[in-house]
């Protein structure tokens, strides 16, 4: 028996996990009902603190959100982790590994883990990956942790969902000074030196330092830099404190920073709204089909046949 | 042709293929069930693996938050008559039972039927070539979109 995705949106709030995974699928694969499900979680949202982990390959994300999972879970908080993993552009197909690092989370069942491939998409997440967060959060989780791939200058679409983002780095990865220059330090709210029993563990600190003190900007909140070794536990503890204090700073911060995530999300929505009645609005359609061929052979350029067709699609909807 | 996250007005929706590559029990090593999995992965669908050393409870458990199409366990050590039925028998409390439950590895031919009789589906022993498995998986999903 298949149920629609708005009864398993029922089956989230009554905490039943197998509707918890079965309606990631449903928003995953584009299900129709699927917005409808998320209108109905999503008054049940807002309660998670949801901090997004981001970080270069190899610095130990995983391995150091499945040791602040079990932090929260002896604080009897329940867990959610979405881990984000890229999508092969020429098979489509993927590998999530995320899971091999927090094995012994898949015993505890105040922990929910979701492994989920970026499906082309760029910026570090998934196109619903904010729905899975909904989902999560409706479903009861006080803290979500949305792992992303990698930390490029295009890795940002973190900072549109996370309460707070994480930034993990470890000595010895060999862009460091690369990546601080690029400006990623603008992003992290905390800061995570992991691996910190390498040799170049103070180095790196010292650098990251420097970077945030040169960010002229005058901010609120200044990021705590941490060292971790996620593999022993330690640091972990006060990687939680300063979670736990950014948190109330946020809170202070309040409406502010949630309206603007609203914003944000708002114009997501938009977007993807606008991008599908166009593409709808195209399906079929004759003229779609001439403009490729002339575009191919230079006749016609993108960027007028585009216009063309919205056009020809407004005009169409007002109809 | 590369995929884009923009469905174009031409592109067929397809239904992604989340499967789950486990390994019960003390093994080893993983070499084998990598390799299966990155087949898997060469063939579009979206793998899950979740490493070396794990429980029934835990494979059960994840295959269930993944929500996945197919449940694929290697096992190297000979307690695949102890282990498989223990997941089976959890793959049916958790009302996983629409879930294809392949396996590989060191399975000797005797015990082949026995297993399909408990719900193993299909052994793919070693040297089977990845194409027939991911083959085998394609047509037959218990779950259709």
């Amino acid at each position: 028996m298949t149920l629609s995705p708005k009864d398993l949106a029922q089956g989230v709030l009554k905490g039943n996990r197998r509707s918890v995974a079965r309606l990631m699928t449903a928003i995953e694969n584009e299900d129709p009902e699927s917005r409808a499900a998320i209108s109905q979680l999503y008054p049940h949202t807002g309660n998670a603190y949801i901090v997004g982990v981001t970080g270069p390959p190899g610095s130990g994300k995983s391995t150091l959100i499945g040791q602040l999972a079990k932090q929260y879970r002896k604080r009897k908080k329940k867990v959610g982790i979405i881990a984000v993993d890229p999508s092969s552009p020429f098979t489509g197909g993927a590998l999530l590994g995320d899971r091999i690092r927090m094995q012994e989370l898949s015993a505890d069942e105040g922990v929910f883990v979701r492994s989920m491939a970026t499906r082309g998409n760029l910026g570090g997440l998934a196109r619903s990956t904010a729905d899975l967060v909904n989902v999560l959060d409706a479903f009861g989780c006080d803290i979500i942790f949305v792992e992303t791939v990698g930390a490029g200058q295009s890795e940002v679409d973190v900072i549109k969902l996370a309460d707070a983002v994480m930034l993990v780095m470890a000595p010895g990865l060999g862009d460091d000074i690369q990546a601080i220059k690029a400006g990623i330090m603008e992003i992290g709210d905390i800061i995570a030196v992991n691996k910190a029993d390498r040799e170049n563990a103070e180095r790196t600190m010292l650098e990251i330092r420097e970077a945030i003190e040169l960010d002229t900007e005058q901010k609120e909140w200044s990021p705590p830099i941490v060292k971790t070794i996620a593999t022993s536990n330690e640091g972990v503890e006060e990687l939680v404190e300063k979670l736990d204090e950014h948190r109330v700073f946020h809170m202070k911060a309040g409406l502010a920073r949630t309206r603007i995530k609203g914003e944000i999300q708002l114009l997501e929505a938009l977007k993807a709204r606008l991008a599908e009645t166009v593409m709808v609005g195209l399906r079929g359609d004759r003229d779609y089909e001439t403009m490729i061929e002339k575009i191919a052979s230079r006749q016609l350029n993108p960027y007028e046949a585009a216009a063309t067709l919205v056009d020809k699609i407004v005009r169409k909807n007002q109809d | 042709m590369i995929a884009t996250s923009l469905k174009t007005p031409s592109a067929r929706v397809e239904r992604k293929i989340r499967a789950l590559v486990a390994k019960p029990g003390l093994d080893s090593h993983d070499r084998g069930a990598k390799v299966v999995a990155r087949a898997l992965r060469d063939a579009g669908m979206e793998v899950v693996y979740t490493g070396l050393r794990q429980t029934p409870e835990q494979i059960v458990e994840a295959a269930m938050q993944e929500d996945v199409d197919v449940l694929c366990l290697s096992i190297l050590s000979g307690a695949h008559m102890t282990l498989f039925p223990r997941i089976i028998d959890l793959m049916k409390e958790k009302g996983l039972d629409d879930v294809l439950v392949i396996a590989g590895g060191v399975i000797p031919e005797e015990d082949i039927s026995k297993l399909k009789d408990m719900g193993i589906a299909e052994i793919f022993g070693p040297g089977t070539p990845t194409r027939v498995t991911v083959d085998y998986v394609r047509n037959n999903l218990k779950r259709k979109s």
